[in-house]
């Protein structure tokens, strides 16, 4: 990787920390227990990394098992997370 | 990677960051989790639009595996669980993180044989770290959470310099794996360190410390998520990444300061076990005791009531008719409201999820900042299994473990009603004042069936 890509790499993560901080300094606390289960799912963006190790063609490679490995777990933070979240978040009412 | 795919990601970031940003209002935070799913789908979508299409049969298999494992845990967990499955989720992000990693360090090392330059390397080395450590780190706290393995510190002597040993080895081993990118034997060694060093530094947290070590744990899944995305130079897992590892800095943050202790000091472990042999020799407590006709007598004639929930309630499966007595006091035009302790339950936010399961509406949960000053001039404040969040020795007793953290005025009130189930300690294992106090009355028994009697009694008064 360049330096150029690298920086910018690092120019989003900055960013995005400091955006998240903002954001997440305003969810109430009522709201903690699904902040934590839904940015669960969140961090299955890795998802996005086990598809890419998994499209390598053959079953011979340890980089492709590692990468089927991956993608069960990941998909079961994704679709798990997202579910559970959103079954929490249906039970607060206001009456 | 095509253009088309980098606005995809765009768009999945700002999904993302819309998402947390509508759970900052109560009503609209469904909404938020949606868009956020959203958000994903088109993060997967887009990926899959740019890989080779022989190997969709594989992937399918393994989102369709995962994916209805995921679904059928989200479906039948137990509210009172919540804390257990976000543990166990933190561990398998980790290990996604550290899986993917190892498959992109094979692919250029064994299929590619081609040079893993620096940045790549330290991306790898770190994702692998941060990753592996989530991991068994996790499945330590879940462990512990599901009670398979004692709550209690696990210490010994030297356990700090070992995990500066391990993480110095990790470093230099860390070298080797640059230097010597075809010998697989390096990163194979740091995989079994970084899996070591996460079962090291949660063995010696006790139980009552896992809501920081759960929000700790989430913060290192988002790093891992980060880490990869340096590997894959993909900026949608940076974004996602640093928005959760935000996030779990945040609760770590506020968990701490709930609990007047220092990250540091939580994380070097320990806690509870010098406080369970030291206060034994103290005066023994007298307390009062009240029977159930009483208790719903004095409900019956208070105007206005705080109840303060804590995990002992979820235990007893009292919500419901915690609810049902809170019903029968609005009946009687009794202003009833319940005090949250950020630290009451066994991870941020608990309490809140476990009395709206129960139907109780999210506005009559108010926060320890906003209450506590309305103790003074109330007339009934009714404790279902808490202890720590309620002793008055963290204001008074410089000697108690828990001395300086913020607790609930709770003892500020005309009269104040323990549900208990016995005289046994708070789960840090601490005495508490409060029960020896004059306004205070204990209510013996299981809170289930205690309270279901209180609220019997009620209805036959009205």
């Amino acid at each position: 990787m360049d330096t150029a890509a690298l920086l910018m790499l690092i120019y989003v993560l900055v960013l995005a920390s400091f955006l998240g901080f903002e954001l997440i300094s305003k969810v109430p606390p009522t709201l903690h227990t699904p902040l934590m289960s839904g940015s669960n799912a969140i961090s299955g963006i890795t998802i996005v990394g086990a598809l890419i190790a998994t499209s390598e063609m053959g079953f011979t490679t340890m980089s492709k098992w590692l990468g089927m490995f991956a993608l069960v777990l990941a998909t079961i933070n994704v679709v798990g997370g997202y579910a559970v979240t959103d079954r929490m978040l249906k039970m607060f009412k206001k009456k | 990677m095509s253009s088309i795919v980098q606005i995809a990601y765009l768009v999945a970031s700002i999904l993302f960051v819309m998402g947390i940003k509508f759970l900052g209002k109560t009503k609209d935070a469904r909404k938020g989790n949606f868009l956020s799913a959203v958000g994903m789908l088109i993060a997967i979508i887009a990926t899959l639009v740019t890989l080779d299409i022989l190997s969709f049969v594989e992937m399918f298999a393994c989102m369709l595996i995962g994916g209805a494992i995921g679904l059928y845990y989200a479906k039948k967990v137990e509210m009172t669980q919540i804390p257990e499955m976000v543990a166990l989720f933190n561990g398998f992000g980790g290990m996604a993180s550290l899986a993917v990693a190892l498959s992109d360090h094979f692919l250029k090392t064994e299929v590619l044989q081609t040079e893993i330059d620096t940045v790549n390397s330290i991306s790898i080395i770190a994702s692998v770290l941060i990753g592996g450590v989530t991991f068994t780190g996790s499945i330590v706290a879940w462990l512990k959470l599901n009670g398979k393995v004692s709550g209690q510190p696990i210490t010994f002597s030297g356990q700090h310099l070992l995990n500066l040993l391990l993480l110095l080895t990790f470093l230099g081993v860390g070298v080797m794996t640059y230097l010597f990118q075809i010998e697989p034997i390096y990163i194979t060694i740091l995989v079994v360190i970084a899996l070591l060093v996460g079962v090291l530094i949660v063995i010696p947290i006790g139980g009552a410390d896992m809501p920081v070590v759960i929000s700790l744990l989430n913060s290192y899944s988002g790093m891992a998520a980060c880490a990869t995305g340096f590997i894959l130079n993909n900026n949608v897992l940076i974004v996602a990444g640093s928005l959760v590892g935000a996030s779990g800095l945040i609760l770590t943050q506020i968990m701490c300061k709930a609990m007047n202790r220092s990250l540091m000091n939580v994380l070097l472990g320990g806690f509870g076990q010098t406080s369970a042999a030291g206060p034994q020799d103290g005066p023994q407590i007298v307390v009062k005791e009240v029977g159930v006709e009483e208790a719903a007598m004095l409900f019956d004639s208070a105007s206005s009531v705080i109840i303060v929930p804590g995990y002992g309630m979820a235990v007893a499966q009292a919500q419901h008719v915690i609810r049902e007595l809170m019903e029968q006091c609005e009946k009687r035009n009794i202003q009833c409201r319940f005090a949250i302790h950020p630290v009451a339950g066994r991870m941020p936010g608990h309490m809140n999820v476990l009395l709206a399961e129960a139907n109780i509406s999210y506005d009559k949960l108010i926060e320890m900042e906003a209450i506590n000053d309305d103790f003074n001039n109330t007339d009934l404040v009714f404790v279902v299994g808490a202890n720590d969040v309620v002793n008055p020795a963290a204001r008074t007793n410089p000697q108690s473990p828990i001395f300086g953290m913020p607790i609930l005025n709770a003892d500020k009130a005309r009269t104040v009603i323990v549900s208990k189930r016995s005289m046994g300690k708070g789960y840090a294992g601490i005495e508490n004042e409060l029960f020896g106090f004059p306004n205070c009355l204990m209510l013996f028994g299981d809170a289930k069936q205690t309270i279901t009697k209180v609220v019997g009694e009620m209805k036959e008064m009205a």
